[in-house]
């Protein structure tokens, strides 16, 4: 069974953006205590797939340093099962994330 | 069985009809091409059109308040609703209303007052827990949930997998062993609340379709009230397979639905588009497309609306629900597949829905019992107790 969390390494995003190419996914945005402050997905209608859902988002996020992203077609449900996750484990959602029509879960790890 | 609609089943089906072009499908365009559900407030307007249509609650009986509609006609509504973009998983994205868990029709008073009821008024959401991880096809043998006796309680310990919606439930029925040695005849349904400290969504099971998923579930020590069982101990079988029977005619009608969108959708496509100087309409290969299509399509609908009928008559129709379900899942996909073919590289382009129904389609085939099942259960009617 793949890991729940996104496991993928952080990269600082001035890094990053510059070579982050269209594809449709999930990314997390972290400020500069690697504490997740925003989890995106770049969707079928974004014009440039994870490219711009990130710029659009780290533009957004005034403390966004760090980036980490997933490449994945299933984009609507990676993206909501990542912030159940977090919910499940902070009680709340991201500090920048919107509120949400989510589910519950628990899970073991 | 009589061929002709009924002018009130034509009123019906016109009004459904402009309702999904007029409503949904521009909602859809701005939607992520993958969305199953809509902003609350086009939900909440939409539920409002569909009462005053007097379509809301499609699958509740009329003495819950539902509308008064016999099977073939539901089975005609559920072939419009199904035609855009999301109206194979996401029918008119629920504006409709369900029945909740038709199960619970048969519930004591009280259950109904718990459970039943607040589920009507949209305050309560259920789910349905069978499938586990040792099978879903043969759910009878594949149970390995247990129910303990516990004075007037009972100890559920196990796991379920497939299961759509357990994450944002109030409920669920969870079906569990009861008497290991009986077979079909030792499962028992319970009602489970979610907030049960022994109730557990453990994870979210991604699939092809990619708005939606499953979730598995862990019970653990699950304390559950004798007054939570739903009809009899040992008789929680008939429940689920009643339940199956009935889900495989609007299954079917689902596909149904969106080949016939597919088709309508490619009809209008190959006269326009030209190649090495000709519509496309002119090509043999692709009028053969079209001609195959109209059969899958003809012959999907009739045999869906003969089990329909025969349901409705109160009549036996085990074998011809499995043949809806296996000959319309069937049929669905190979429509979805030679409309891709006839648009091209635009047919698998996320800016058109056949990507969607194709990966879609692809499930109905596994969906509520595969393929393999239905002809079994057919084999099974046609020979009879030899099989048995």
């Amino acid at each position: 069974m793949a890991n729940l969390h996104l496991d993928k390494p952080w990269r600082t995003l001035v890094d990053a953006l510059p070579n982050i190419r269209g594809q449709l996914g999930v990314f997390q945005l972290a400020n500069a205590k690697f504490e997740i402050i925003f989890i995106g997905c770049a969707g079928a209608r974004e014009p440039f797939g994870l490219k711009s859902a990130v710029e659009t988002a780290s533009a957004r996020c005034n403390t966004a340093v760090h980036l980490r992203y997933e490449i994945t077609s299933s984009y609507l449900t990676r993206y909501r099962e990542l912030l159940m996750l977090y919910q499940a484990k902070h009680g709340n959602l991201p500090q920048d994330n919107p509120t949400e029509r989510l589910g519950r879960l628990s899970p073991s790890s | 069985m009589n061929l002709e609609l009924t002018q009130e089943q034509n009123l019906i089906i016109a009004m459904v009809r402009r309702f999904v072009r007029e409503e949904i499908v521009p909602l859809e365009l701005n939607l992520d091409p993958d969305a199953d559900e809509l902003a609350s407030e086009d939900q909440a307007r939409l539920i409002e059109k569909t009462k005053a249509m007097g379509l809301y609650g499609l699958d509740i009986p009329p003495e819950y308040g539902g509308p008064e509609i016999d099977l073939v006609t539901r089975t005609l509504i559920a072939v419009e609703m199904a035609q855009h973009r999301a109206g194979l998983y996401a029918p008119c994205y629920g504006t409709f209303g369900g029945a909740g868990l038709a199960q619970l029709f048969e519930a004591t008073d009280a259950q109904k007052e718990r459970y039943l009821y607040p589920t009507l008024r949209g305050e309560k959401r259920g789910f349905f827990g069978l499938s586990e991880p040792s099978g879903g096809s043969d759910p009878a043998r594949a149970i390995q949930t247990k129910a303990v006796r516990d004075g007037n309680d009972w100890i559920i310990n196990g796991s379920k997998l497939w299961i759509s919606g357990a994450d944002r439930a109030d409920f669920g029925l969870v079906f569990a062993r009861t008497s290991p040695d009986k077979g079909r005849g030792g499962v028992t349904c319970f009602i489970v609340d979610t907030d049960n400290p022994g109730f557990h969504v453990r994870r979210i099971v991604h699939t092809l379709r990619s708005a939606h998923y499953a979730t598995e579930l862990h019970f653990e020590d699950m304390r559950i009230s004798n007054d939570n069982i739903l009809g009899e101990v040992n008789k929680g079988f008939a429940i689920a397979n009643d339940r199956l029977t009935r889900q495989r005619i609007p299954y079917a009608a689902g596909c149904i639905g969106v080949a016939i969108k597919a088709q309508e959708m490619a009809l209008d496509y190959v006269p326009q588009r030209e190649t090495f100087g000709a519509p496309l309409a002119t090509r043999q290969s692709i009028q053969w497309m079209l001609v195959d299509n109209d059969i899958d399509i003809k012959q999907s609908l009739w045999i869906t609306l003969e089990a329909a009928s025969k349901a409705s008559q109160g009549l036996g129709f085990r074998k011809e629900a499995a043949m809806a379900k296996l000959v319309a899942t069937e049929a669905g996909g190979r429509v979805v597949d030679r409309c891709m073919q006839m648009f091209g590289g635009l047919g698998v382009a996320k800016d058109l829905p056949f990507e969607r129904w194709y990966r879609e389609m692809r499930i109905r085939r596994i969906g509520e019992g595969p393929s393999e099942v239905q002809r079994h259960v057919i084999a099974r009617e046609l020979l009879g107790a030899s099989l048995r």
